[in-house]
């Protein structure tokens, strides 16, 4: 399983582990547009550069997501399904997914069960990407390149463009809908006159700013960081040559808890998040 | 780990997935479950009204199970008195009709005794005619002895 079998010269256990997390990035370099080759290319490219395979896999678990629960709609039926069946799998986690909204969000909003529901699918789909062993999608993507040292990251939730996609994307929510409910003097007066009233505005900026900036950041790193720091794991268990089976097994089966755990919880803060958008505190 | 523009594209894939989870996705399982749950409310219901209407049911059918049960038993009573009544009507009847018998039995042997003794009378008062004639050897005025033997003929 170890890649070191298709690299031409023996790969160190750094250069391994670094190699499966480096990404395939796109970008400009030198005047032209090209992937990168090395970490420092990639970094040489700056913003206006893209993560091919962690936008790959992550537009291909969106369709995956979207195609399956549409698949499954269109031969739903209203008696109880019967037996193992999709439906009940897609019922289970929609009925999650409303009972977690009946909970926490207090305010009614069309939107918020889809955006949650998207959450959780996508997120837990790339999220057990790291179930599968480490080099399969790596290996997969390198024989259709044709280049047996080209970069894949298969797992998307490692790389930290994706999760703060997610968060910077759930943060101007949360700004957007407390503008559109508290009023843009509303949702600034939140930050200046609390917790200390209108006479210590300095000190309340820098108590609610802070607090206010964290919740995307945190979003994003919380994710990030448990499944940079697991991908790193299953990496260096793929090295240690028989050994790794026991060890995969179980840190696997740990992981299953992980993956399940860290979507609904971005999910779930996510709710939570709005919830506080929506309403005056 | 450089940030880049995977950012963005995965903010627009987000939106993109959102929305048609919104447009396509959610509605249609939403409404499902709605309507199964509509549809265990209705039936829970329904079973409750059932169970409601057994009740009701069993309630008028032991009803009219007593009600019937009082009504045969007025029947078999007016029916064994009817029958009472009967009897004792073809009873008075029958003696009547008996008395009647016995009675029309009796006034023609009273009418046979009376025609036995008119003939008796008339054969005597003509025996008694023959005889006086015989007595007299000479025929009497008839008309004068007509009288006087029907004058006898009724004392007798």
């Amino acid at each position: 399983m170890a890649s070191a079998e298709h690299a031409e010269t023996p790969q160190t256990a750094t250069e391994y582990v670094s190699h499966h997390l480096t990404n395939l990035t796109f970008g400009k370099i030198d005047d032209h547009w090209a992937f990168a080759h090395s970490p420092e290319e990639a970094a040489e490219m700056g913003f206006w550069a893209i993560n091919v395979d962690s936008m790959l896999m992550s537009v291909l678990l969106g369709v995956l997501f979207v195609g399956l629960f549409k698949f499954v709609i269109t031969r739903m039926t209203v008696e109880a399904p019967k037996g193992k069946s999709w439906q009940n799998v897609i019922e289970m986690i929609v009925e999650m997914v409303q009972d977690s909204i009946k909970n926490s969000f207090h305010a009614r909003n069309e939107m918020i069960g889809p955006l949650a529901l998207t959450i959780f699918v996508w997120i837990f789909m790339m999220n057990a990407m790291d179930l599968v062993p480490v080099d399969w999608i790596p290996l997969l993507a390198q024989t259709v390149m044709g280049d047996s040292h080209a970069y894949f990251r298969a797992v998307p939730t490692t790389d930290l463009n994706i999760t703060l996609g997610f968060a910077v994307s759930v943060f101007f929510l949360i700004i957007f809908y407390s503008i559109k409910v508290k009023g843009l003097g509303g949702f600034l007066g939140e930050f200046a006159f609390q917790p200390f009233g209108k006479y210590a505005i300095p000190l309340n900026l820098l108590l609610e700013l802070p607090g206010f900036l964290a919740k995307p950041v945190s979003l994003a790193l919380r994710l990030y960081g448990n499944f940079f720091a697991g991908e790193t794991i299953f990496l260096v268990i793929a090295l240690l040559g028989y050994w790794q089976l026991p060890l995969h097994f179980g840190w696997a089966v740990f992981h299953i808890l992980v993956v399940s755990l860290q979507a609904y919880l971005f999910m779930m803060l996510t709710i939570v998040y709005l919830d506080q958008a929506h309403t005056d505190h | 780990m450089n940030l880049n523009a995977t950012i963005i594209g995965q903010s627009i894939a987000f939106a993109f997935f959102v929305w048609f989870c919104m447009k396509f996705v959610w509605p249609p399982i939403v409404a499902i479950l709605e309507e199964r749950a509509n549809k265990i409310a209705e039936g829970l219901q329904a079973a409750d009204r059932a169970e409601q209407d057994l009740v009701l049911a069993q309630e008028r059918s032991t009803e009219q199970m007593k009600e019937a049960k009082q009504e045969a038993a007025a029947i078999i009573d007016s029916a064994n008195k009817r029958a009472a009544q009967i009897v004792d009507e073809a009873r008075e009847q029958a003696r009547e009709e008996g008395q009647r018998i016995i009675a029309g039995a009796n006034a023609e042997i009273e009418q046979e005794i009376n025609r036995a003794k008119q003939q008796l009378r008339e054969q005597v008062a003509a025996l008694a005619v023959a005889g006086a004639e015989k007595i007299l050897e000479k025929s009497v005025d008839q008309a004068a002895n007509e009288e006087m033997l029907s004058k006898l003929a009724s004392e007798l």
